[in-house]
């Protein structure tokens, strides 16, 4: 028999007992909308995570370090490369020749230092960081009370909202609730703070060396450079107070106060790193712990990585850590997957039941067909038409009925994060490729269920089935 | 009638042969012998009547020869085929296209509408759709239900249901009509329709009658040949002598 045939006889035969077929198929689309359900609640969590790692510049950031700092932890290409003895300074030429490479966007100095802030006259000791304007639109900055940096060169400072509270003496109990940003804002916002640094400053050059052989190279010049550190004083004035930890990822070394880049730069602050090169650098030209690196196109940091790398310097992106991340999503799937499948299973012994008393009941019929000529395939190719026209159905249907559920459960959840006055998230997500293996796989599932019942049907004997009243 | 006769073998060769045909089953600790080894002969073109009381095995012979059951031992052989040697699927096609068939309860399916019912075996073909319906058109105006195509079975008389059975049997041209008891469930005035068509298909199409019945009457009045089967067996086969009610039918017999 052709295949619209058989449809049309599939769905005919389904309409003749229309409640019994809706009942099983109404089974099917459960299970359908219980998968469904599961794996767009997995889905739409890896969206919003993705969302929020992609927002908060992770994704399409390069860490670069000099192998200089002895981290790199007998890593493969530490072991290729030249001893961290001969390496290169992470400093500003190679700062500017990373910024030169295909594809970056910026690569701005990680400038972090701990140093003492004075507010009301009392001092307290953090660790501040230099952000670049781009950094505006990460996420961390979203629920932040006042403004980002008015320009890169600002006399301006963001506190994180600890620090805040720290300024105020407001540091709320373990357990208790932390205080609104907004109020922590109010007294604070507009006014100035006093930080004391440490600046490095080049003194002049000391006489050249006597013996022209000791002046071959041009690292020996450096080398028999000064320069000295001074204390020093910057007035900033408080502008923005943010709610959330822009570095959340830094762990211990995660920065409270935040200053722009080029002011950062400006200072020249005494950096960690200085004390290893001490014995080297003694210009003006600073030399950094790490750089960030930002990529235009998030598909190209390996690229980008590779380059860096050839450099001769030590990277890290979270592109390494995102492969982690989503082993563990893809096991969340398959635990999701698996209870969303479970109803479906159940609604897949329905199809068997159904069909099976469907043959009972047109056992006459099966055998009428046989007798004008109906081959076993016939048959077969009938339930198991049915069977699948049954699962096709209810698999719209649950898709539908997910979507909605879904819908639902999101809905009442934002009312619930708007009650608790958080920002409204859409965790859930039925993408294209989820509605068409859902559909796809209760399909699967149906056929698999009609096996047994078209089997039974093709080996009626039609004599005895024209018998059978 | 634009139904044109498609009959391959040619009138007065052999259509079926049997050969100490059985047909053995248990039933419990019995065996039922219902077929005991018949052995007969049909011409192409002959119209026979199979008479027996019930339990003769005579409709037993008649699945055997249509294809639905398969001898427990011997063989019948219609138009040179082995049916006892078919496959499954052979067994099919052969119901298909060589053999038509009407039952006593005429086995229309009841949720179909009759141009459906008498269409079903060309679905089984693969014939188109265009072409299936002209061709249930032009079988259901030959048994005059042009006008009831759309009506479902329960819709209408019991002749009605035998004509559409009729007009199904002959939808795909085949050349051996097997009638089970046609008339059985029907009063005698349309008993005398359905057989004066089948008469019909007999003589103008060229069509292989067998015909079950158990009444001699209507054996007499329309079949060329009468076979008596009693247990099984084959106890009495003679041609039948026209009587005076079927004297003045048109179309001479081969």
């Amino acid at each position: 028999m052709k295949l619209p045939d058989l449809t049309e006889l599939a769905l005919r035969n389904l309409r003749e007992s229309v409640l019994r077929n809706s009942l099983t198929t109404i089974g099917i689309s459960v299970g359908v909308a219980s998968l469904v359900a599961m794996l767009s609640l997995g889905t739409g969590l890896q969206q919003l995570f993705s969302q929020r790692l992609a927002k908060s510049g992770l994704f399409d950031t390069v860490f670069v370090s000099s192998r200089r700092d002895l981290r790199g932890m007998g890593r493969e290409e530490e072991r290729k490369g030249p001893t961290p003895g001969e390496s290169r300074v992470l400093d500003e030429p190679a700062r500017q020749e990373i910024e030169r490479l295909p594809n970056v966007k910026e690569a701005y100095p990680d400038i972090r230092f701990v140093t003492e802030l004075r507010y009301d006259d009392k001092p307290h000791l953090t660790m501040i960081s230099a952000l670049p304007l781009s950094a505006k639109s990460n996420d961390a900055f979203d629920g932040m009370q006042g403004g980002f940096f008015s320009s890169d060169t600002a006399a301006e400072a963001i506190l994180q909202k600890s620090f805040a509270e720290e300024l105020l003496g407001k540091i709320p109990p373990l357990g208790a609730p932390e205080p609104n940003v907004a109020e922590l804002a109010k007294p604070l916002l507009g006014k100035e703070l006093t930080m004391r640094y440490a600046q490095r400053q080049a003194a002049p050059a000391p006489q050249p060396p006597l013996r022209a052989s000791e002046a071959t190279s041009a690292d020996d010049s450096i080398a028999g450079a000064a320069y000295s550190v001074v204390s020093r004083e910057q007035k900033l004035r408080i502008v923005g107070i943010s709610d959330l930890d822009p570095e959340t990822m830094r762990g211990p070394t995660r920065a409270k106060v935040f200053l722009p880049l080029r002011l950062a730069e400006s200072l020249h602050v005494m950096q960690p790193t200085d004390l290893r090169e001490i014995s080297r650098a003694a210009t003006d030209q600073p030399v950094y712990a790490s750089i960030s690196v930002r990529i235009k196109n998030p598909a190209q940091v390996q690229v980008v990585e590779e380059a860096i790398k050839k450099m001769g310097f030590n990277t890290f992106s979270i592109l390494d850590a995102s492969n982690s991340l989503r082993q563990v999503f893809r096991v969340l799937y398959a635990f999701l997957g698996i209870f969303g499948s479970l109803a479906l299973a159940v609604a897949s012994i329905g199809i068997v039941n159904t069909l099976v008393m469907a043959i009972l009941e047109r056992r006459r019929e099966i055998g009428i067909m046989k007798a004008i000529g109906a081959s076993d395939g016939d048959v077969k190719k009938l339930f198991f038409a049915e069977a699948g026209a049954m699962g096709i159905l209810g698999g719209i249907v649950g898709v539908f009925l997910g979507w909605a559920i879904g819908q639902v459960i999101n809905f009442g959840t934002n009312i619930w994060l708007k009650s608790q006055s958080l920002p409204p998230e859409h965790f859930w997500a039925v993408p294209l490729w989820l509605v068409g293996f859902s559909i796809g796989f209760a399909f699967l599932v149906s056929l698999v269920s009609g096996l047994y019942p078209a089997a039974r049907a093709a080996k009626l004997d039609p004599v005895q089935a024209l018998r059978y009243e | 009638m634009t139904t044109a006769p498609v009959i391959s073998a040619a009138r007065g060769t052999i259509a079926i042969r049997s050969e100490n045909l059985c047909r053995h089953y248990r039933m419990g600790e019995t065996l039922i012998r219902a077929v005991d080894g018949v052995s007969l002969e049909v011409r192409a073109g002959e119209f026979v009547a199979l008479l027996g009381s019930s339990g003769s095995g005579k409709s037993s012979v008649l699945n055997l020869i249509a294809g639905l059951d398969r001898p427990t031992s011997g063989s019948v052989i219609v138009q040179d085929r082995d049916l006892a040697k078919l496959s499954r699927e052979e067994l099919a096609k052969y119901r298909l296209h060589v053999v038509g068939m009407v039952f006593q309860s005429f086995n229309l399916i009841a949720s179909m509408t009759l141009a459906e019912n008498v269409e079903l075996p060309l679905r089984f073909a693969e014939v188109d759709r265009s072409k299936r319906v002209s061709l249930a058109r032009e079988a259901l105006e030959r048994v005059g239900l042009r006008a009831r195509m759309d009506h479902r079975p329960s819709e209408l008389s019991g002749g009605e249901q035998q004509r559409a059975a009729l007009a199904r049997a002959l939808i795909n041209r085949p050349q051996l009509l097997l009638a089970d008891e046609p008339t059985g469930n029907l009063d005698s005035h349309t008993g005398t329709e359905i057989m004066d068509m089948v008469r019909e298909f007999n003589e103008q199409l060229g069509m292989t009658v067998v015909m079950v019945t158990h009444e001699r009457a209507l054996a007499e009045r329309y079949a060329q040949r009468m076979i008596f089967l009693a247990d099984g067996k084959l106890i009495d086969d003679r041609a039948n002598v026209p009587t005076a009610t079927t004297a003045g039918v048109p179309g001479g017999r081969a």
